[in-house]
This record gives structure tokens, sequence and C-alpha cells, in this order.
């Protein structure tokens, strides 16, 4: 179960240069892939080029391929693609469909329309609740949520549909640091259990040093730099590419470069403490 | 003179939910001052009673002396000045340049005058080269500072910013952080909600920590992230920044930055 963009190139209509410039990257089941990168980068073009809403929903021109299993994702038909493929856009607000009076409801409309029958869309709302912790709000109005509540309930939403795969655009953007510490647990549960794959775009490379098994940067469309999370978090070079280093690696590097501690004791306290 | 005095201030939502539960915060011009706690905790609706969008159920809130309890929102823009936290809920105009001129346009500014404001704002968010595009082209990151702008552009004395850093790279975040020390230098009041502990503690000289309504910390940096307070912290689901844990493991004191921590190492001739 791969999800695959060979020399993927992206350009919105009308727009003067590729918002993704040759993208080789492949997606497989169970794990989980970070992207990182500057404001402008492509980041949440590579989410919509991925998950095949560009250029089917989203105009432009698509250059290269994306394939899911071997199929061009632009021959699949809509629902068919949605029920593979699962994105949480960067504003969820806009997310929510706006038509459930209550946030239970806001997450069995997917599994619904599915076509799954009552007690499975059920059982699938409640688990989803569940796994972000957020069983409490199921009889809010999702019109009345604060921006970190709106945020769980779309990603709780798209969880209730059980895609294998998940695209992820800042998923805790609005979220507090324990809020945070839930979704990453509940993703790295789901690559782990449900073998789902996970492609999760974030500035908070705290997160991502947690839960990513390779991390990917992107920089102006290209990608720059691929590999196991720790090596590609730990590179200096993060810095150049405007990404922001995890607190482990910022604090060592600071007492590094101030001449404190020998390398490993400073090593050994601060893999200690970021944990 | 106290730019901002909130006394007593309790809130319930007519869902029934009491969102502030007695609030008392006094803020002095030119101070800057971040307000963190968990999600639901209170903070939004706190700093939307600062320019009267919502009312307080209990209590007052003073800017510049005056009660505004009757006063209306329009009057208070002009003092106070606010980004939400979700930006696609500010913008509705159709050119960034627009977007941006029309707080300063509601003020009476006109002409030369006009174009000046937005030209300044625009370029202290780095949008100078998209001031002709639809807001609805950029991407997420630059539609927050593009909501900032919009809020510069009034030059309020107080500045409320919700969130400012959600989505922002190294560069935005430095960017965000320099916002806030030239509109401290002009001795004008700058108070933000987040999450990013290391930009509050990199930025702000005085933090506020918040729980179910309540405030239940207040002090600089150094104080709410000191070592004493992490029992307090961890109520309110919070880590203190891991500049400060190393600090407090290494015994030099309260650490809040990495700056902070190289000083205090330093210091001790380790």
């Amino acid at each position: 179960m791969t999800l695959c963009l060979s020399a993927a190139t992206y350009r919105y209509a009308g727009a003067r240069r590729n918002a993704l410039d040759a993208v080789d990257l492949e997606l497989s089941a169970g794990t989980v892939l970070g992207v990182v990168g500057p404001n402008e980068a492509g980041k949440s073009t590579l989410c919509l080029v991925a998950s095949g809403l560009a250029p089917v929903v989203v105009a432009g021109q698509l250059g290269g391929s994306v394939t899911i299993d071997g199929r061009e994702t632009i021959e699949m038909r809509p629902h068919e693609l949605a029920q593979r493929c699962g994105i949480l856009f960067q504003n969820s607000q806009a997310q929510l469909s706006g038509t459930a009076a209550t946030v239970f409801e806001e997450l069995a409309f997917g599994p619904r329309n599915l076509g799954l029958p009552l007690p499975t869309v059920i059982e699938r709302v409640e688990s989803s609740l569940d796994a972000l912790g957020i069983a409490a709000l199921a009889d809010r109005d999702p019109s009345r949520l604060s921006g970190g509540q709106a945020q769980l309930v779309a990603l709780a939403a798209i969880l209730a549909l059980r895609p294998d795969f998940l695209i992820l655009d800042e998923p805790t953007s609005q979220l507090d640091p324990q809020g945070t510490r839930l979704v990453g647990a509940a993703l790295r549960r789901l690559a782990r259990e449900s073998r789902t794959a996970i492609l999760v775009v974030e500035h908070k490379t705290a997160l991502l040093d947690r839960l990513a098994d390779r991390v990917v940067v992107l920089d102006e469309g290209r990608v720059v730099r691929e590999g196991p999370t720790a090596d590609v978090l730990g590179d200096p070079a993060l810095l150049e590419h405007g990404v922001e280093p995890p607190p482990r690696v910022r604090v060592r590097s600071a007492l590094a470069a101030a001449g404190l501690g020998t390398p490993a004791e400073t090593d050994l306290l601060v893999a200690e403490l970021a944990t | 003179m106290i730019a901002v005095d909130v006394r007593g201030v309790a809130y319930t939502y007519p869902s029934g939910v009491r969102a502030l539960d007695g609030v008392d915060l006094a803020i002095g011009p030119g101070e800057t001052l971040a307000i963190i706690g968990q999600n639901g905790s209170g903070k939004s609706t706190l700093v939307r009673h600062l320019n009267g969008l919502l009312r307080p159920t209990e209590g007052t809130v003073r800017i510049d002396g005056r009660d505004i309890a009757g006063e209306r929102v329009a009057r208070l823009a002009a003092t106070v000045g606010l980004a939400f936290q979700d930006p696609d809920r500010q913008i509705f105009a159709g050119k960034v340049r627009t977007e941006v001129a029309f707080g300063p346009r509601n003020l009476g500014l006109r002409g030369a005058e006009l174009d000046r404001r937005v030209a300044e704002a625009l370029e202290i968010v780095g949008l100078a080269d998209a001031a002709d595009e639809n807001p609805y082209d950029l991407g997420y990151s630059r539609r927050k500072l593009l909501s900032i702008a919009s809020v510069l552009a009034m030059r309020t004395p107080i500045v409320v910013l919700d969130e400012p850093t959600t989505g922002q790279d190294l560069r935005g975040v430095a960017r965000v952080r320099a916002i806030v020390a030239a509109l401290a230098s002009e001795r004008r009041t700058v108070i933000a909600i987040s999450h990013d502990m290391r930009f509050v503690a990199e930025t702000f000289r005085r933090v506020v920590v918040m729980r179910a309504g309540r405030i239940v910390l207040d002090g600089t940096p150094a104080e709410v992230f000191a070592a004493g307070n992490w029992p307090v912290l961890a109520e309110t689901y919070l880590e203190p920044p891991l500049a400060a844990r190393v600090g407090a493991r290494l015994g030099v004191g309260s650490t809040p930055t990495e700056a902070s921590l190289v000083e205090a190492l330093a210091a001790r001739g380790t």
C-alpha cells in the first residue's frame, strides 16, 4: 500500500512559477512522514497534490505522476479517492460541514456517506472522539467551538473515515501543548496499529522529533533534504531553510557554542530532559 | 496611567459556559504581555473584552482610565486593535492593499496619509511585494501576517494579537518578535495569546497563565517558568521551555530562554 509522487510538479492556474517542482516522495503503510519547510515552500500544495484534490478540485497543472498502489490518482473517481485518502486542511474550521447540529453528527457525516450501517457509524464516531480525548464535546454545536477544539473535531472527522492514507496540514497549529501531545500519540497509534500511512506537515519540530519515521525538507517547491528523522532534524543546515530545529538540538548547540560542558554530558542531559 | 484595567471580570456565554471567572489584570503603556493556558481556558474570551466585542457579565473593563461599558466597538477600534486567531474571519477585501486600508479609512484617513499608513504596515510584516494581490492567493502564514498588518495600520495604542505565530516559520516568528519589540519601543501596549512557549519566553516581559477562566500565575518569564511554578503549569497542562528544565537541573536558577541558560552557565564558570 503506497502513495507515490514521481517528479510531481504543480502550477496553480494563473501562477507564474511552480508551487511544486519535481517532487519524488513515497508514503507507505504504517509510516509517518514529516514535512517541514519555510512559509510558501509548497507544503500545503504538496498536501493538495498528494491527496488528489489538486488538480481535480483546485485548478492548476500537474506534471509527473501521483499514484496509489500504482494507479494514477487523477484517473480515480472522487469518492473512490476520498475513501483511500483523507486530508486535514490547514484552516480546519473551513473543513467542518456546517450542516451538523452537534459534534457527534459532524463526525457521523462522513461514515454515513460511506453507507455504513448505523452501529458501525456510532462505533467509529465514539472511537474517534476518544482517540483525541474530546468525548466531552460530542453534544456541542460545531460552529461554537474554540480554534483548538474545532481543529480536533475536524481531525476526528477524518479519523472516523478510517482512510489508508492520511494527509495532515499542520494538524496542531491551534492546539495547546497537551492537545499537541494527544494528537501525536493518536497518530503514532494509528500508524502502528492500523497501519495507516501518514504525511504530516508541521512547524513544531519537537512533535515530529517524537512522531515521524522520516522527514522531508521542502524549500521553494523542491525536496532539499530527506532522511530518518534524527538525521534531518539534527542537521544544522535546517536553519538555512528557515526551519527551527527541535528544542533538544537548539539547547545542545547553544551550550556547545558557549563552550559549556562536554558534548557527551550535554547530550545525555538534554536527551533525558527533552523526552 | 494604566492602559488596560480589568477588574473582577466574569463572563458566561449564552450556552451557560462560564469562560471567565473573576479576572483582575492591570497592564501599563508599553508593556508586553503574553497570555498562555490550555485551549478553552478563557484567553480569547478575555481579549475580546478589551475592544468591546464581548461585554462582561460581571466586573468592569477600563481602557486608558475610561470604563468602556457604554462605548461602541467602532469607537474603541481607534484605541484597541485586535488581530484574530483565524485570519479568514477577518479578511474580506479583494486586494491586500484595500484590506489594510479599511481600518485607517474608517478612522477618517484619506489620500497620501492613508497610502503611507498602508505601505508602512505592509512593509513591517513583509508583504510590501503583495500589495496588489488577492488575499486568498496568499498562503495561510502570509494571510496571518496580513491580518496583523491591518491592525498595525490603525496605529492603536493597544495591540492585541491572538496566536500571532500560528503557521509561521522561523523567519515569520522572528518578524512577529520584531513587531512586538518595535511597538513596545513606541510605548504601545502589546498583548498576545500564544501556545509557543519559546516565543513567549523570548519576546514578552510579562507572562500571565490562565486556567478555567482565572489568572493563576503572573510575572516575568523567569518568574513564571521558575521550577517552583512547574506544578501550577502542569495543572494547566503547560510545560516550561526545555532551557528552563536544563537550567533547573544544573542548578543555575530560572533560565526560560536558551540565551539566559548560556548566560547563567557562563556566569557560574562551568
